[in-house]
């Protein structure tokens, strides 16, 4: 596989070209921005394969990158980068469409693993948000809620609940498949699955987190 | 408890008949004396000016108030005003001139309180207007000074208005505006009812109409004037608490941040204890940002969340070994989970201190039923067949602790593939709290 193109939306310039330093080879970066409407434009006019974009910027954040490119481009695919580790603030971007979430401190080798992982389309959670999820879904699906509900969406496997137990001690999705018997692949479609369950789910938890980052 | 000097300073004052006059003064200027006040200190500033006795110009000057019908009082609180403090050089009112909104406040508490007379006086409340005047400069000149007094005097004012405040302040506010909603509503229905019957006749009720047509015209001519003057004092009060906020966040970070700092720039040479530090205070610094937590109350709720930080910090302090704490869900401790809390930071020092990992995981999780901790760690690892003594009696001691209580251990470990112990105690909850993040 060829290395992804990465595009770089950070308003840190210290920061962007510390990533480029060190991403740059094993994933090919092609653009920076620094603010939204310049990484709307720029990713519009690149499509690369992964976007790493920092969820607090000025002007609307993260979130209102992902939004605008995904309504033209639904194949482009974002990892949302937060110097905070509380995943409340990264819930919004992830129900807009990314697809991972890693905080700024994760090492280079983790950081283009995740990269590659977005780029093949699978998803990549970080131990807290993997456990803010175990949070989020520890309780019964509410009841009030639209007719459309699919209470499939609002509650976790047990095997999922497995998986991401396992992420937020700390675990590697190959050790993961070896603690649970299973395969790789299977690791990466129960959290691909659990993505789909956190930006679909109508679990309050969620949609207030959503809500109240939609105000800033 | 009096002062030495002071008493000396008063025995000497003292010799004779109170009223008589002791010296001939200080000589020097006169200024209110702060030490010795029950208001504003005129008059100890007076008796000390002139030599006389305190309490003989106190009783002088509440002769003079009654006696005045209340025009001293006015007259004092000018004296107040104009009259520095002992020590300071400027008097209140000096600064006062320069303090658009108290003297806007001081007007429009005098033209309230006007209107207030004026409605009294249509009721004949003669008692009332007699006193009028002198109490209107006197709340206005109050307001002044209550707004540029030094901090000392406002101390003062603020003792002397306390039985005012217990009944109004001391209260719980919806205590209060039921009180407010039951003084106005007798108010009210005693004014009808007095209106309508004491004033029968229509020819009577014809002035009073008027009047009451004058009250409403100055109520909306001036009553947007009171209302922005309110509203000036409520922004002023918050950009003051801004400022202050200001001063807390500067002073934390120069606390915190800036030590840190400091600390880093000496031990650069040892990058260890750079990473360390460099941990250590990112930590702090977000669970005081996002989290709002102060890091320095660490004991003050006492729950699973708290307790597995509790460790995370000090073995990062303690051995420098950084450690990744993920929790789900909260609950208060109690005996078993203190004893499981116990356990997990015995099994933390252990991977902290033999396993040579670069990192610990921490990883609790509440659930109904059961509390469980897992402390992982990708260093070493051994074979727990052939375990060294000294690391053996540790591990008695978690599992020792843990089946007490009827917990378990589970400890998995091979040689260079870290160590896992996971550790479960039973629990049944008052309720399993979901652990809510502060910021909301």
């Amino acid at each position: 596989m060829s290395a992804p193109r990465v595009v770089l939306v950070d308003d840190h310039g210290l920061f962007r070209s510390g990533v480029r330093a060190e991403l740059g080879r094993q994933v090919e970066v092609v653009g920076e921005a620094d603010d939204v409407q310049p990484a709307i434009d720029l990713i519009g006019e690149l499509l690369p394969d992964v976007v790493l974009l920092d969820v607090h910027m000025p002007g609307g954040g993260g979130q209102a990158v992902v939004q605008a490119v995904k309504a033209d481009h639904p194949e482009v695919r974002f990892l949302a980068l937060s110097a905070s580790d509380a995943p409340e603030d990264v819930i919004a971007v992830i129900r807009a469409g990314a697809r991972g979430y890693v905080t700024k401190t994760i090492s280079t080798t983790e950081l283009a693993d995740a990269v590659r992982r977005v780029a093949a389309g699978d998803a990549v959670f970080s131990h807290r948000l993997a456990g803010f999820v175990l949070d989020a879904f520890a309780s019964a699906p509410p009841t009030d809620l639209k007719p459309s509900f699919d209470p499939e969406l609002e509650q976790l496997t047990s095997r999922e609940r497995e998986v991401l137990r396992l992420i937020a001690q700390g675990y590697t999705y190959k050790e993961i498949a070896r603690e649970l018997y299973i395969s790789v692949k299977t690791v990466e479609s129960h959290v691909s699955s659990v993505l789909r369950k956190l930006q679909l789910s109508t679990r309050h938890q969620l949609t207030r987190w959503a809500a109240e980052r939609r105000l800033d | 408890m009096e002062h030495p000097e002071r008493w000396h300073r008063d025995q000497f004052r003292h010799r004779g008949p109170f009223w008589l006059r002791q010296r001939g003064g200080n000589g020097g200027p006169l200024r209110r004396d702060p030490a010795d006040r029950l208001a504003g200190g005129v008059a100890a500033g007076v008796a000390e000016w002139r030599g006389f006795n305190v309490t003989t110009v106190r009783i002088v000057f509440v002769i003079a108030a009654l006696v005045s019908a209340g025009y001293f009082v006015p007259l004092y609180i000018v004296a107040w005003l104009f009259i520095p403090e002992a020590g300071a050089e400027a008097s209140i009112a000096s600064k006062a001139k320069y303090d658009s909104r108290g003297i806007r406040l001081a007007i429009g508490l005098a033209s309230l309180l006007i209107l207030v007379l004026l409605v009294a006086g249509v009721f004949n409340a003669g008692w009332l207007t007699h006193w009028a005047w002198p109490l209107v400069f006197s709340v206005a000149g109050l307001a002044l000074i209550w707004r540029n007094a030094s901090p000392d005097e406002q101390a003062t004012l603020r003792q002397l208005l306390e039985p005012l405040e217990t009944a109004t302040g001391g209260t719980s506010r919806k205590r209060r505006s039921a009180i407010r909603l039951v003084v106005a509503g007798g108010l009210l229905a005693a004014g009808l009812s007095w209106l309508f019957s004491a004033h029968a006749s229509l020819a009577l009720l014809r002035p009073l109409g008027g009047v009451v047509l004058v009250i409403a015209g100055i109520v909306l001519l001036l009553g947007p004037w009171w209302l922005r003057i309110a509203r000036d004092l409520v922004l002023e009060r918050q950009a003051k608490a801004r400022v202050e906020e200001r001063l807390d966040i500067a002073a934390r970070v120069h606390d915190s941040v800036l030590q840190t700092l400091a600390l880093i720039q000496r031990r650069a040479d040892d990058p260890q204890k750079v990473i360390q530090l460099a941990r250590l205070q990112e930590r702090e610094l977000r669970s005081w940002l996002f989290e709002g937590r102060d890091p320095n109350d660490t004991d003050a709720d006492l729950t699973v969340t708290a307790g597995v930080r509790q460790i995370q910090q000090d073995v990062e302090a303690r051995y420098g070994v950084p450690v990744e704490v993920v929790t789900v869900g909260d609950c208060e401790l109690d005996d078993s989970l203190n004893a499981l809390i116990a356990a997990a930071r015995e099994a933390t020092v252990n991977a902290a201190k033999w396993s040579g990992a670069s990192v610990i995981s921490l990883f609790a999780e509440v659930e109904p039923g059961e509390v469980s901790i897992v402390v992982r760690d990708r260093g070493k690892g051994f074979d727990p067949e052939a375990v060294p003594a000294d690391r053996k009696g540790l591990a008695e001691s978690v599992h020792g602790r843990m089946t007490r209580r009827g917990g378990t251990v589970t400890l998995t470990s091979a040689p260079d593939e870290g160590t896992k112990v996971t550790l479960k105690m039973p629990h049944t909850p008052a309720q399993p709290r979901p652990s809510t993040p502060s910021r909301t």
